[in-house]
């Protein structure tokens, strides 16, 4: 069962930027409501791409040196990270269908 | 093959949410459809503490349990956007970006959308500093210098959500008063955090990765600066979703659809509510009211025009 893992500050180099696999990293604080909108989104999403994508969880309250480090100014941001670099970026709430076309683009 | 549904309701607003409940308790098989967050505006707002019967909520919160009251009822929810509406046989169907439905009636509850300012550097830095929700972004500005545009309920509310967070909120209005309800008119004077800019507009946001600041310009003397700031939160008012519908269906000059008392739309079992139709209070009660009554509206006429 693939969930997405929570992620802290000193494990994201090990989590993310090492990572063999693309990673999605959803950027998330506990106050922020379309945030809890998008969640469940990226739960069924980590199904789908089970083995070919990693899916993470970073909390922008715990982890600020993160959220910094990537210009986080408003969540839900969702950044796709392969081979160390982010490569695609949404900013705000999106439907499934549409995360799905960046996890698609972002595979290919 | 369409979906079909006695009633079908687009967007799950206050207004269509009320609808979805007062729907599926008349027994009508009810579809809601959902392009963005259950809830709409009121899922970005704070806290909600002019709703009869419950002092203070989350908007989110609220919304949430107005969908799953509504929901333990039969209500379906799909989360797609409606793109079209055409009349066919008698009955409606409603065109999204994947299935169609077909339904006895529709209820328009589309609600609406911010406006932007439409200056220069607005689009690019969104999401970098430019913001229409202080609720999602304030945390993102500890300690630092912002603006807020507006001088309505929704720029003054999120102007004193932001004052947690931010040392110094610039509240800069086009007016010389302010268009907020006096309470809230209140709070913001009070409050030593918020310095207010008056007769000014925003004519540029500033930055190249992130904001840096925003050219300002007063309207009365044609002054103009540069205030550094390291976010613009805008709330300048709303425009009714309903452009998909236009050439359809009877709108004021503002978009917004014309409707009798009983949310009637003219066209037979075409109904709107809420924040989409002409002289709403855009209220969430208001808007729930509107949506019971178009659902009980649409449940007559469902019984008058179809064999049950």
């Amino acid at each position: 069962m693939a969930k997405p893992k929570d992620v802290t500050d000193s494990e994201f180099e090990q989590e993310v930027l090492k990572s063999d696999l693309p990673v999605l990293v959803d950027f998330w604080a506990p106050w922020c409501g379309p945030c809890r909108m998008v969640a469940p989104i990226v739960e069924e999403l980590a199904q789908e791409y089970d083995g070919r994508v990693k899916f993470v969880k970073v909390n922008t309250d715990d982890n600020v040196d993160t959220a910094v480090r990537y210009g986080i100014r408003s969540i839900p941001t969702l950044l796709v990270f392969k081979g160390g670099a982010p490569v695609a970026q949404v900013i705000g709430f999106r439907p499934k269908s549409e995360l799905k076309k960046v996890l698609e683009k972002a595979l290919s | 093959m369409a979906l079909e549904y006695d009633i079908v309701i687009v967007g799950g607003g206050p207004a269509g949410l009320a609808a979805g409940l007062y729907a599926a308790r008349a027994r009508r098989r009810t579809a809601l459809l959902e392009k963005g967050v259950i809830g709409g505006q009121i899922s970005l707002t704070e806290t909600i503490e002019n709703y009869p019967g419950i002092e203070s909520i989350g908007g989110f919160d609220l919304a949430q349990a107005m969908l799953r009251q509504a929901e333990s009822y039969g209500l379906e929810t799909h989360y797609l956007a409606a793109t079209a509406l055409e009349q066919a046989d008698g009955k409606w169907l409603v065109r999204t970006d994947q299935e169609d439905f077909l339904a006895k009636a529709v209820i328009v509850t589309a609600g609406a959308d911010y406006n932007r300012l439409g200056v220069p550097g607005e689009e690019r830095l969104t999401g970098r500093g430019v913001s229409y929700c202080a609720t999602c972004d304030a945390a993102f500005f500890k300690d630092e210098e912002v603006a807020v545009v507006g001088g309505g309920d929704a720029a003054m509310d999120e102007g004193l959500f932001t004052t947690r967070y931010a040392a110094k909120v610039y509240v800069v209005h086009r007016r010389d008063q302010l268009r907020a309800s006096r309470i809230l008119q209140e709070r913001a004077f009070a409050n030593p955090k918020m310095h207010f800019i008056w007769n000014t507009v925003v004519t540029e946001i500033l930055g190249e990765e992130a904001v840096e600041g925003a050219r300002l310009r007063n309207v009365v003397t044609g002054e103009e600066w540069v205030l550094p700031v390291k976010a613009v939160f805008i709330f300048i008012g709303h425009h009714p979703n309903t452009d998909w519908l236009k050439g359809l269906v009877p709108m004021d000059n503002g978009g917004h659809i014309v409707v009798n008392e009983w949310m009637e739309t003219g066209l037979p079992g075409l109904f709107a509510a809420g924040d989409v139709r002409r002289n709403a209070a855009r209220q969430v009660v208001s808007s729930a009211g509107d949506g019971a009554t178009a659902a009980i509206a649409a449940d007559r006429y469902i019984s008058e025009h179809f064999r049950e």
